[in-house]
């Protein structure tokens, strides 16, 4: 069966199967350490730092305040993992796509089912840190408590899937492993710091009053804001634009991603 | 005549200002081991990833099981007939054996459960049924290569391409691995392998071509090659190891032995010959009567190591090329 794109889901589903063999054999050192991310920062920000800050934010206490975009981060974070290192060592040390490429797999195929691998990925640890807030909600914390939270977990196959096709594009561009110190360093934490899990950007501290303008243009804060308004409300047509701006980001990179890497694998 | 599997005409490949390809034709027919032989850098590896459509034809016509390649748009169809023998070990680290043929099965289309079946055949057949549990990185070059067959043969393909699929093996893995081609040429499957290895090629090819500098310089039966370009025996004199050094110019050093006589018997030996070469210190004289030369080289040259044996490709690629095929 073909996808549009010329993409073969047998193929694509195969490269897909492939991660799942070897995560079948890893996932505790793979697993625990992406999920405990985000429980460690709800507990020692939310928690921790929240002692602090006594007034909370627009009503919520910090950790309630903090926890939905956390989740985000952690879909984000999945996501990303799998389509830059994961996917460069594949690519570059085992020759493992030049292997995927002797047999019918083309180019878009592989693209395609690491990218259903990293929204794999993303969803695992978006699910199981969402269990987790799950059992805050229960013990009396508002984090959980809007019945779209429901749909929680498509916002963040939206946040995995836009992550993985971002990480993909720099991982086809670069030719050595290093660079992911940039990206980490000087993408990764500063989306994960000012896309407004921590503090709210509309603050007039925050930049003149502009933190909220400037954030407007960048990936993250509006997983974020999904994220919020699903798990607590309110809902307005401005998440509406926001869920349009991340699928317009993963159409764009959708016809890139294969381009960049058939320039880069096949000469 | 059936049509080709593959059929090359005028296929040329760059890479910048490299020619890698220079224009070669060649015709593939179904059911043959058909090798490339050259040395490193020929373009035999280029060629062989064009077949297997890795890497996109350059210019001219590339005919393989009855699609054109040269477009790229039948590159699907094409790969899911072929089986591929890489040069480098790309098996999968991270899986076992086992895993690695049942993942690398589904690409084919197979479901589960065919492709356990599958792999099942395929470790039997390349004999690695009590390593299928290992992971790929605990098993030895010959093993990972004969791994690497059976990878190559999940797609039951019409055409199999294995590039150098000896180098690097200890001789009785080559041997091992010559096993189980023979078994696939048995069973009429079509074969075609690049090696620089010259005996590989005449135990296996049923016709091959030589390359170099990315050309074809030569083409038939390993057999008719050797009969069109070279004596059938070749009379090998090492005048170096006991009786001195042959100099470039023709000329002898040898201590004791005066070298006005080691010259007039090195002339009488190569008048004797159809043709000779020098190479370092090894004078090689190509003959049809055998025993009467090495005869009389042994009786000129009494300290010199003489050896008589058949004439090879090898030398085959030395008097088209001038040069050897592993420098």
């Amino acid at each position: 069966m073909n996808l549009p794109g010329d993409i073969n889901l047998t193929t694509a589903l195969s490269v897909w199967r492939r991660n799942k063999t070897e995560y079948s054999h890893s996932w505790m050192t793979n697993i625990l350490p992406n999920f405990f991310d985000p429980v460690l920062y709800l507990l020692g920000m939310g928690l921790g730092l929240g002692m602090f800050v006594g007034r909370g934010v627009g009503g919520l206490t910090y950790i309630e305040y903090i926890a939905p975009g956390l989740m985000a981060a952690s879909a984000m974070q999945g996501a990303s993992f799998e389509t830059t290192y994961n996917v460069f060592v594949k690519m570059n040390f085992a020759r493992l796509y030049d292997a995927y490429l002797a047999t019918p797999a083309l180019i878009q195929d592989i693209a395609f089912g690491e990218l259903l691998w990293a929204v794999t990925r993303g969803l695992i640890y978006g699910m199981a840190f969402m269990i987790v807030l799950g059992g805050f909600t229960l013990f009396g914390h508002r984090i959980l408590i809007s019945p779209f939270a429901v749909l929680l977990p498509v916002a963040m196959a939206l946040t995995a899937t836009m992550f993985a096709l971002i990480g993909l594009t720099f991982t086809a561009s670069i030719r050595n492993i290093n660079y992911y110190g940039f990206y980490y360093t000087l993408w990764l934490t500063p989306l994960f710091l000012f896309s407004g899990i921590f503090f709210p950007l509309n603050d007039p501290k925050i930049a003149g009053g502009h933190g909220e303008t400037i954030a407007w243009f960048t990936p993250l804060f509006h997983c974020v804001r999904l994220m919020r308004a699903l798990a607590q409300g309110p809902l307005d047509w401005t998440h509406a634009a926001s869920a349009l701006i991340v699928l317009g980001v993963i159409a764009a990179l959708f016809v890139i991603v294969p381009r960049r890497m058939r320039r880069r694998m096949v000469s | 005549m059936a049509d080709p599997a593959v059929k090359a005409v005028n296929l040329r490949k760059n890479y910048g200002d490299f020619v890698a390809v220079d224009g070669i034709d060649f015709e593939i027919q179904r059911g043959e081991c058909f090798g490339f032989l050259g040395p490193n850098g020929a373009g035999k590896t280029t060629t062989m990833r064009m077949i297997y459509r890795a890497s996109p034809v350059g210019s001219g016509s590339l005919l393989i099981l009855g699609h054109e390649a040269a477009q790229g748009h039948r590159d699907r169809a094409i790969k899911g007939r072929i089986g591929v023998v890489p040069q480098e070990d790309n098996l999968d680290t991270e899986l076992t054996l086992r895993e690695n043929l049942q993942v690398f099965a589904r690409f084919y289309g197979l479901s589960k459960a065919q492709a356990a079946t599958r792999t099942d055949e395929l470790l039997e057949f390349v004999q690695l049924r009590e390593k299928a549990d290992a992971k790929a990185f605990q098993l030895s070059g010959g093993m990972k290569r004969r791994a690497l067959i059976a990878r190559g043969l999940l797609g039951d393909p019409e055409l199999l391409v294995l590039d150098e699929p000896t180098t690097g093996l200890d001789p009785q893995a080559r041997i091992n691995l010559w096993e189980r081609l023979r078994d696939l040429k048995r069973k009429q499957a079509t074969l075609i392998l690049t090696t620089h290895y010259m005996d590989e090629a005449e135990q296996l090819c049923d016709r091959l071509v030589i390359m170099d500098k990315g050309k074809i310089v030569a083409q038939g039966a390993p057999k008719a090659l050797i009969r069109e370009h070279v004596s059938s025996h070749v009379v090998e004199v090492a005048v170096s190891a006991q009786s001195g050094r042959l100099q470039s110019n023709g000329r002898v050093e040898t201590p004791g032995v005066s070298s006005d006589g080691v010259v007039a018997s090195v002339s009488e030996l190569t008048s004797m010959a159809k043709r000779h070469e020098q190479h370092h210190d090894r004078l090689l004289l190509y003959v049809d009567n055998g025993e009467e030369v090495v005869t009389r080289a042994a009786q000129l040259l009494p300290d010199a190591e003489t050896l008589l044996r058949r004439s090879t490709l090898e030398d085959v690629f030395l008097k088209i090329t001038g040069r050897g095929l592993i420098e």
